[in-house]
């Protein structure tokens, strides 16, 4: 058994310190420690897309990270990308009038992707966004209303900074 | 889905690296992006007892003008390597083909040497780095060694390196005369692996005869492989001439593959496939110098 290791993690703008097991993955210290149960596991070993996260500002996959590489580092979840609890973020406003999930399970991943990927690119065409959107797995929209809702929250947010 | 029980280890430099690889040997791994080498922990298809984590070894990092070309340390990213203007202007190929490699999400990870230390036979960094004859630096408790692309993949997975080394990074030497590069891959879904690919750089001298061909394949074979036969048949030839038979050149690759037949192609796909795709990389090559010929 491999001996724990103290983490000071800043999650969603609140420091998290933690004790873990090299072996533990980003992606359970932030459901199991930080209680971001908006990271979803799926797959596990970084083809769906579920357990998106932006580490110090970049889409990153939260199953193939082990916790105690994001010490020291800056993490925001699902949780922490709207700016109050009464507000949604742009991209998750979109999801919501365009259809962009059914189950959604897979919506925080996405919502973390497409938050990276118009920071990257504000006003993409339909092509780049498909290419956007491939690192994650949707199993039951058909992906229209993702890309409806990315579209749609481009233009929201070109509007907030123009 | 969890990783085995392993002892974390996090040196900030080269030589604390390597110490620690040197003291534990065959038990030890180094982590670079974690992108390969995660799930294959999580699947437990292997497993270390020591994890040597190079995410915190700040010399690994960055690229440098290097004698007109680029030295590009082994944990830069992929997705630095993506955005890098130096290697966009002197090695076009490695800024074509970044794009192919998994999804975004993965590339802001994923870095150049775990890529060609990992020497997944259908990887890009590899296939580009045996086309352009780069050079791999690899560092040990007993001092730095070169070892050129041509003598660094040995078979799946294996490579030059040896269980007390580690890759600390990779050098390519622009080309100097008038070039064109393509790289493309089939995949059966955008950022999965690549069934069969090419990467190719074709040179040409002052009367427009090709006199560097350099056409490098992924997925076709333990390792990534050189299409010989085809670089032979390019040499000499003027290149609005080869454009047009790029295709019936292209197909010469079969010759010079060794694929597997799997569940995702067949054997005999993989070498039909590729070597139209060979023609079809080496045409885009061929079509950016008579395009660049008749601008100017």
């Amino acid at each position: 058994m491999a001996d724990a290791i103290p983490v000071s993690v800043t999650v969603n703008n609140r420091t998290r310190r933690g004790l873990v097991e090299p072996r533990l993955t980003l992606a359970d210290f932030l459901r199991e420690q930080a209680l971001c149960t908006g990271v979803h596991l799926a797959c596990e070993h970084g083809v769906c897309g579920s357990c998106t996260v932006l580490m110090d500002g970049e889409a990153v996959r939260s199953c193939l990270l082990f916790a105690v590489q994001a010490d020291g580092s800056r993490i925001t979840t699902v949780e922490g990308l709207a700016p109050d609890e009464q507000t949604l973020h742009p991209v998750q406003e979109a999801f919501r009038d365009c259809h962009g999930l059914q189950c959604g399970f897979c919506t925080p991943g996405f919502i973390i992707s497409v938050a990276a990927f118009l920071e990257a690119n504000p006003n993409p065409t339909d092509d780049e966004i498909r290419h956007g959107i491939a690192g994650n797995l949707c199993r039951c929209t058909g992906y229209q209303g993702i890309v409806a809702a990315t579209r749609q929250a481009a233009a929201a947010l070109r509007e907030e900074q123009p | 889905m969890k990783p085995a029980p392993f002892q974390y280890h996090a040196p900030e430099t080269v030589a604390d690296a390597v110490g620690l690889l040197a003291e534990h040997g065959d038990g030890a791994k180094p982590l670079a992006g974690g992108q390969s080498l995660v799930p294959m922990l999580a699947m437990r298809l292997t497993r270390f007892d020591h994890i040597v984590d190079l995410n915190r070894v700040s010399e690994m990092f960055g690229v440098t003008a290097d004698n007109g070309g680029v030295r590009i340390g082994a944990m830069t990213r992929q997705a630095a390597v993506e955005h890098d203007g130096t290697i966009a202007e002197r090695v076009p190929l490695l800024h074509l083909a970044t794009p192919h490699i998994g999804h975004f999400q993965i590339r802001n990870r994923g870095t150049i040497g775990g890529s060609v230390a990992h020497a997944d036979p259908a990887s890009e960094y590899p296939a580009v780095m045996l086309a352009l004859d780069g050079t791999a630096e690899i560092a040990s408790t007993s001092g730095t060694r070169e070892v050129p692309a041509s003598e660094y993949f040995e078979s799946t997975f294996m490579t030059a390196l040896a269980p007390d080394e580690l890759l600390v990074g990779l050098r390519f030497a622009a080309w100097e005369q008038p070039a064109g590069f393509a790289f493309d891959e089939i995949a059966r879904r955008s950022g999965d692996f690549a069934l069969a690919g090419a990467a190719v750089g074709i040179g040409i001298d002052e009367a427009g005869r090709i006199d560097r061909a350099a056409v490098g394949m992924l997925g076709v074979g333990p390792t990534p492989l050189r299409a010989a036969s085809v670089e032979a048949a390019l040499m000499g030839l003027a290149a609005a001439d080869a454009g047009a038979d790029a295709a019936e050149i292209g197909r010469l690759a079969a010759d010079d593959m060794d694929p597997i037949g799997d569940i995702h192609a067949s054997e005999e796909y993989r070498r039909r496939a590729g070597s139209t795709l060979v023609g079809r990389v080496l045409g885009d090559a061929l079509a950016q110098l008579t395009t660049e010929a008749s601008d100017g």
